[in-house]
């Protein structure tokens, strides 16, 4: 059993129109390289499901999303991501705005094949207000003489397709996070009918060493893997660099695990300014996987050399 | 990032080398503080007497603040260290996080919010009388003129959880009379579901740069508490976009004691990242 697929593979069996949950949270995990391909595919009208950062960001700028359902979108370190505010700001793409806990318990409700879950989250905001689609639901059980109370019936955020990026995994689908945060990405993948899953690091069956709990997604909930090293960046990601970088080796020579904030720093200031973004785009957006981690590895040398 | 036992051994409670820094033996406590400092403290007096809940704190002196309760006057608070770790001592911020006592991933603190045992001191980009709060966008929302965050966990925390605000920058663009996007509940708004649905409702503090507010007024509007020292009265009307309670003489926010002064400067934040936030 190999579900091992291609960056290329993954995104050609997506459509548009379809409904993608990413992985992740703000600019931490994000399936970047599977993003990236989406970025130059002929994708588009998607609705993007995502506790996001710049996947949602680069989509936005890309002409791809019709809609983005998510409770912020952030690269955390800087606290808003420009390309999904232009988007929002010249009204471009429509949003689905929930409170995180009601959008976690989306994905519960679409994980269990409920078709709504309760929560008081959201009671009394404008969430209620710009979502009007959304209903309360009256509990059945009162108490003391009282009615039931009143509560927000989140609706399954069901998803054709997840994408989520894992620190290794297995080539029958397998995914293992080893870091210190699974996000919700198991839910993600339950969510959706078709999940893709990306890892800095491909190993053969049983090759998934540590501790039993750090295997996050099963292969059960999964449609193909690809090897991606460096696939997380420059969000959060790249606990295993595989041979000669081991845990926590980085591409690029960075140490492992961290965000590339000077990277990321680029990324926001190129992403604020047309021309800017037209020059990032075209040095690191143009080419494939590889180009892109190639052309990240020479800005990085580059700004050394210009430190020195 | 490195995740457990691999950070510097943070030392034993409270110790603090003896005679440093703050006042060679003033009289009055730490009256040599900074107002950053005096935020700091302000902040920390937000969770007095909550006991063995989450201290959850997002800003500097938000974070500084839930730490140095825990170090002194409420030591059952739990902390972490900004990331999916909950210390088992106080770290100095943007440390790592040391020897840990738990585990609070970003699932988990969804579910705290549900289960309760927690109070949050979050941060506004807007906010009114009533204590409606906006991290989401300026403007209209259906086009904004400047989108923002986006509501995060401000619904489900207001709703669910003891909340308080810590705001660096006291303005008028900052307190208006009404926010454009509701993110944060506020009382009228609470009043507004019934007792039942907002029963785990509740706004405790908020901690400016020029002062402390509350909600203890009979329709649950603003009020005045205490100014900074140095700060007057009419400073902080000036800086507000509608009109506070206020009652008589407004006291003055208290001094950081030394021991708190010396747990702050020598311990929590030695690269003085406090400064940064509330300028000197």
């Amino acid at each position: 059993m190999d579900k091992t697929m291609s960056i290329e593979e993954v995104v050609a069996s997506l459509e548009s129109g379809m409904t993608i949950g990413i992985g992740g949270w703000g600019a931490r995990r994000k399936p970047m390289a599977l993003v990236r391909a989406i970025y130059r595919s002929p994708l588009e009208d998607l609705t993007v499901v995502s506790y996001g950062g710049a996947d949602v960001g680069l989509l936005c700028a890309a002409g791809k999303v019709r809609r983005v359902v998510a409770p912020f979108v952030t690269l955390d370190s800087i606290p808003l991501e420009p390309h999904f505010r232009a988007a929002r700001q010249a009204g471009a793409v429509e949003f689905t705005e929930y409170d995180e806990g009601m959008f976690m318990f989306g994905l519960l409700a679409a994980a269990h094949r409920l078709p709504f879950l309760p929560t008081r989250a959201g009671l009394g905001s404008d969430v209620m207000r710009v979502n009007p689609e959304l209903r309360t639901v009256r509990s059945p059980y009162g108490e003391a003489g009282q009615d039931g109370e009143e509560l927000v019936a989140v609706p399954a955020l069901a998803l054709d397709a997840a994408l989520v990026h894992m620190d290794r995994a297995d080539i029958r689908g397998n995914g293992q996070y080893l870091g210190p945060d699974p996000y919700l990405d198991d839910l993600f993948v339950k969510a959706a009918a078709r999940s893709y899953v990306s890892c800095e690091r491909l190993v053969g069956p049983g090759g998934l060493d540590g501790p039993p709990q750090s295997l996050l997604v099963s292969r059960m909930h999964v449609t193909g893997v690809v090897e991606t090293p460096g696939g997380g960046h420059f969000t959060e990601s790249s606990r295993d660099g595989g041979p000669g970088g081991g845990p926590g080796g980085g591409p690029g020579g960075r140490p492992g695990g961290g965000r590339d904030e000077a990277f990321q720093r680029h990324y926001a200031a190129a992403a604020a300014d047309p021309q800017a973004w037209a020059a990032f785009a075209g040095r690191f957006l143009s080419g494939d996987e590889a180009a892109y981690q190639e052309a990240v590895r020479r800005w990085h040398e580059e700004r050394e050399e210009g430190t020195r | 990032m490195s995740t457990t036992g691999t950070g510097p051994d943070t030392g034993p409670m409270g110790a603090g080398a003896p005679g440093a820094a703050a006042g060679a033996g003033t009289g009055a406590a730490g009256t040599d503080a900074t107002r950053a400092e005096v935020c700091v403290v302000a902040c920390a007096e937000a969770w007095r007497g909550d006991g063995e809940i989450l201290a959850a704190a997002m800003g500097t002196c938000s974070i500084l603040g839930a730490r140095l309760a825990r170090l002194t006057f409420e030591p059952g608070l739990l902390t972490t260290d900004g990331g999916a770790l909950l210390t088992a001592e106080p770290v100095p911020i943007g440390a790592p996080a040391g020897p840990v006592e738990g585990w609070m991933p970003f699932r988990d603190h969804l579910w705290l919010v549900q289960n309760g045992r927690r109070h949050v001191m979050m941060g506004a980009s807007q906010i009114d009388r009533y204590g409606n709060t906006n991290i989401s966008a300026v403007g209209d929302w259906a086009r904004p003129k400047s989108q923002l965050l986006g509501v995060r966990g401000a619904p489900g925390n207001t709703i669910c959880n003891p909340t308080s605000y810590w705001i660096p920058r006291h303005s008028t663009r900052v307190f208006v009379p009404r926010v454009d996007v509701v993110s944060g509940v506020g009382h009228d708004r609470a009043a507004e579901l019934g007792g039942r649905a907002s029963r785990f409702h509740g706004l405790r503090r908020v901690v400016t740069d020029l002062g402390v507010f509350d909600f203890g007024t009979p329709d649950g509007s603003m009020r005045l508490v205490s100014v900074h020292p140095g700060v007057e009265v009419e400073q902080v009307v000036a800086a507000t976009g509608f009109d506070l309670v206020i009652d008589g003489d407004v006291p003055q926010t208290r001094w950081p004691t030394d021991g708190e002064l010396r747990l702050i400067r020598e311990r929590l934040d030695p690269k003085g990242l406090r400064d940064t936030e509330v300028r000197p």
